[in-house]
């Protein structure tokens, strides 16, 4: 066990554990952050990703001893009121369905805007085939996609 | 408008309110600390004071605010929102005033809480409508007694009740306290559906926000003061069982505070029962981590109970089963062999599909908090009534002494219909005396499942000198159950029809998965017809259409399970939604049409080739699903099925060796992902009055057939093994 200060979403946090542990299961089980989800545990399926420095990352491989003082967002840091553009994207398309990957693929979409303002489809299939939604809400998300990158654009 | 008897539910609405007057029902709200749910700012509707039960469906706030219990698990397909969305439709609530909360199980009250067979709005329409209306009427008369008037005298509309013939007008928030202990009435009058205003349009999903914010929704964000967390361990293979492990090693290792094999035995298992493995090694924490290091470090002795099988004997049993295995006709009109012998043309052809796995992202787990008295259970599951029973069993207590309660789920697909992980979490809770939750890696959710069973069929059609469908026959085998429906198309429509049924044997653990057997049947059947309208010579929309008109007009044998007519109808639909027909430079177009869960959904594919790669351009659906609750989010529902069936027909199987999973996640099992979707799905619905049926599943199955039908116009190729990607030849 050691002790790890962490700065997630803008807030300092100190949590007690082993250092080999994920930041998924910092974030879940010990800071009580669970929009993070836990899906496959070897970066195949996206769930847990989350941001370090801006840059969309899997919480499931990422060991708290290797977070140091980056800047950590999650999903419930993405905005204050569900007004990030990506998210009001998301709510005028209706994506989900079950909802389960979904804190996954905001975070792997905001992440590709914020280093690609522009994407083509292409570029959208690259940057989010790493998430999987078992639903099929794929096209809804590509479509969410656009907007948010219309609207942000706009902005 | 339309006078119904209330009788059926006027019984349980009496009960659940005297249930409801204990305070069981009022401000139940488990996972967010029982802060109660708060209207929209933009209502601008303050927080009520009070809240007056009406009738277990809803609950009226004094601002006016009300509460409808959604009373079956959401697992995706939005009933959460379309089946308040009923209610608040007779119950004429403006949609902005309604705030939804799931509804604990109560079995007696609510009928059918389960999510399964596209049947929660199927089932409970009538139910749901009569809440809403028993509750309107009810907020009349509570008027009309404050004005000393007949209810006649008062009209209710937008959550206002109005008097008729004068100016008085009160609103559902301030006469609710008024309505309760009014007594239920013993007829209620429905809208006549031409007068649905909320019925057909589109609200978007009401946990939406949540699910955007992150906030706790699902089982695996449950937490409860002084809760354990436990992981098991299964054994690796079908057909063994443990015997014992190095449990003092594992109880010593830093994180972990219990360790022990649990038996999950019940006395007369039901179907929604474990099969596979029901001993199992339990390991208990505090939180996660630790435990999945812990797993790692089990040594155990497993031992040999069963024939450990793999994939090469499943195939060769599926193939023996076909050519020699004992079937069970089950049904023939006319003379099928003689008709084949005289046919001017004879074409045989064989499919197939492997074992899949559900795999729902949510990987499956379950709170539970067994005392000596009593058992609590919180999660995700797909039928908690089923759950309780089998909990219920494994502790020998009453039924009454027990509760589960849904969480939203992550993905159900049938999965969650079995109970297991529910009566693992019990026993372990049991044995530490401890609230308990219970987590399955992605390994442990891939490797016990309750798999989509293997499947093999094989079709034959027979042809007249004039290229008329004279004889069919279809024989198919499955493990451990075939996939043949004897009832369904193209009985009905060819005068010399025989289907069979054979029945293989596994030890694999086997169930429902999204459209039982019609995710297999359809693809085959519909690629097989394909097939044979290229023999005849016809268009394949035009050669099922004929076929249809005689099984309109002159049906053959004593029945079959569908409406010609509607079935035609989609085809027609999608033929002139899609433009069928219409030569288009380097597109390839595929046609598929499928009856299932009382629904007709048909489906075109249009696919182009991009660097000798087939992909699809654009997916035209038309469906039949009677009455569209909420438009589209049913939109949704089908897009996802299309999506679905792609996925698995194309991409996904789970192999065996020696008794064991080959593919335990998604490094080895493929899914379907973002670049491998069509580029655009367009949905359409037939307008008509008929109740609505089911359309969690009716989406996915024609959507294989259309894809192997595409995919043949694309590559000159015909698909008849899936996954398909594996049959695919190199095109060059």
């Amino acid at each position: 066990m050691a002790s790890f200060n962490l700065n997630i979403n803008g807030k300092s946090q100190q949590v007690e554990v082993d250092p080999s542990t994920p930041i998924l299961w910092v974030l879940r089980d010990h800071l009580d952050l669970v929009g993070t989800k836990y899906g496959c545990g070897i970066a195949q399926c996206g769930s847990c990703t989350i941001h370090v420095n801006g840059m969309a990352v899997r919480s499931c491989q990422l060991p708290v001893s290797a977070v140091g003082n980056q800047e950590i967002t999650t999903i419930e840091g993405l905005s204050e009121n569900v007004d990030h553009p990506v998210q009001k994207a998301w709510l005028e398309h209706d994506v989900y369905q079950c909802g389960y990957c979904q804190a996954g693929q905001i975070m792997s979409a905001t992440a590709l805007l914020n280093s690609n303002p522009n994407p083509s489809d292409e570029e959208i299939e690259g940057s989010m085939n790493g998430n999987i939604c078992r639903c099929g809400t794929y096209t809804r998300i590509k479509k969410a996609i656009k907007t948010a990158a219309s609207n942000m654009e706009n902005a | 408008m339309t006078r119904i008897k209330t009788s059926y539910n006027r019984r349980s609405f009496m009960k659940i309110s005297a249930a409801a007057s204990g305070g069981m029902l009022i401000g139940f709200s488990w996972l967010n600390g029982c802060v109660p749910a708060t209207p929209d700012k933009k209502t601008g509707l303050a927080v009520p004071k009070e809240w007056f039960d009406i009738n277990g469906y809803i609950k009226i706030g004094d601002t006016g605010v009300v509460t409808i219990y959604s009373p079956n698990p959401e697992i995706g397909q939005n009933v959460k929102t379309s089946m308040p969305m009923i209610v608040a439709e007779e119950l004429d609530i403006p949609w902005e005033n309604v705030i939804v909360e799931q509804a604990p199980l109560n079995t007696g009250f609510y009928q059918n809480q389960f999510a399964g067979g596209s049947l929660s709005i199927r089932l409970s329409w009538n139910a749901l409508r009569m809440a809403g209306a028993t509750g309107r009427r009810m907020l009349m008369e509570a008027a009309a007694k404050e004005w000393g008037l007949a209810v006649s005298d008062v009209d209710a509309k937008d959550g206002m009740i109005h008097e008729n013939n004068g100016e008085r007008s009160v609103s559902y928030g301030e006469i609710a306290s008024k309505a309760v202990g009014i007594e239920i009435p013993e007829e209620v009058e429905l809208k006549e559906i031409k007068d649905f205003r909320l019925i057909g349009t589109s609200k978007k999903n009401v946990d939406g926000k949540k699910i955007l914010k992150g906030e706790p929704l699902f089982g695996l964000d449950f937490k409860r003061e002084g809760m354990k967390i436990a992981m098991i361990q299964h054994p690796p293979a079908f057909g063994m069982t443990v015997k014992d492990f190095n449990v003092d090693e594992i109880k010593n290792m830093p994180g972990v505070t219990d360790a022990f094999i649990v038996d999950t035995t019940l006395p007369e298992p039901g179907m929604f029962d474990e099969k596979g493995f029901l001993q199992l090694i339990a390991i208990v924490g505090e939180s996660t981590w630790p435990l999945m290091q812990a797993k790692k470090a089990i040594k155990a002795n497993w031992e040999t109970v069963d024939a450990l099988e793999d994939s090469e004997t499943h195939t060769k049993r599926l193939e023996k089963a076909l050519e020699s295995g004992k079937a069970s006709e089950i049904r023939k009109d006319g003379n099928p062999d003689a008709a084949f012998k005289k046919a001017a043309k004879v074409i045989e052809r064989t499919y197939s599909a492997p074992f899949i796995a559900h795999n729902t992202m949510e990987p499956m787990n379950f709170f539970a908090h067994v005392t000596e008295n009593s058992a609590e259970l919180i999660g995700p599951t797909q039928t908690p009534e089923a759950m309780e029973k089998s909990v219920s069993k494994l502790l020998d207590m009453p039924i009454e002494n027990i509760t589960v309660n849904m969480t939203r789920i992550g993905g159900g697909f049938g999965r969650r219909l079995y109970v297991n992980f529910g009566v693992e979490a019990a026993a372990i809770s049991k044995r530490i005396g401890a609230p308990v939750k219970l987590i399955y890696t992605r390994e442990d959710d891939m490797s016990q499942g309750t798999y989509r069973p293997t499947y093999r069929s094989r079709y034959k059609a027979g042809l007249d000198e004039n290229n008329n469908l004279i004889a069919f026959s279809v024989k198919g085998a499955g493990l451990p159950e075939s996939p043949v429906f004897p009832k369904r198309f193209p009985a009905g429509a060819v005068e010399n029809y025989v289907a069979e049924r054979i029945h293989g044997k596994t030890n694999v653990t086997t169930g429902a998965w999204r459209a039982p057997r019609s995710n297999f049947t359809a693809g085959a059947e519909q690629s097989f017809l394909d097939e044979v309208a290229e023999l005849a010579g016809k268009d394949p929309i035009d050669f099922r259409l004929e076929l249809f008109e005689r099984a309109m007009n002159n049906p053959v044998g004593e029945e079959h399970d569908y409406e010609a007519e509607r079935y035609a109808g989609v085809l027609k639909m999608v033929k002139e939604k899609s433009n069928w027909g219409e030569e288009k430079p380097g597109v390839y177009r595929g046609v598929a049409a499928y009856f299932c869960h009382s629904s007709y959904v048909a489906e075109v594919f249009d696919m182009i080739m991009v660097n000798g790669q087939p992909k699809i351009k654009k997916v035209w659906c038309a469906v039949d699903c009677g009455i569209v609750v909420n438009r589209d989010a049913a939109k949704n529902m089908v897009e996802g099925g299309v999506i679905d069936g792609i996925g698995h027909s194309m991409y996904s199987k789970l192999t065996f060796a020696n008794g064991a999973a080959s593919e335990m996640n998604f490094d080895r099992y493929q899914l379907i992902r973002h670049s491998q979707v069509p580029e655009e799905i367009e949905v359409f619905f037939v307008e008509n009055e008929i109740a609505p049926t089911g359309l969690g599943e009716p989406g996915l199955p024609p959507a294989i057939g259309a894809l192997a039908n595409a995919m043949y116009k694309a590559t000159g190729q015909r698909y008849y093994h899936q996954p398909f990607a594996t049959e695919r030849q190199v095109i060059g």
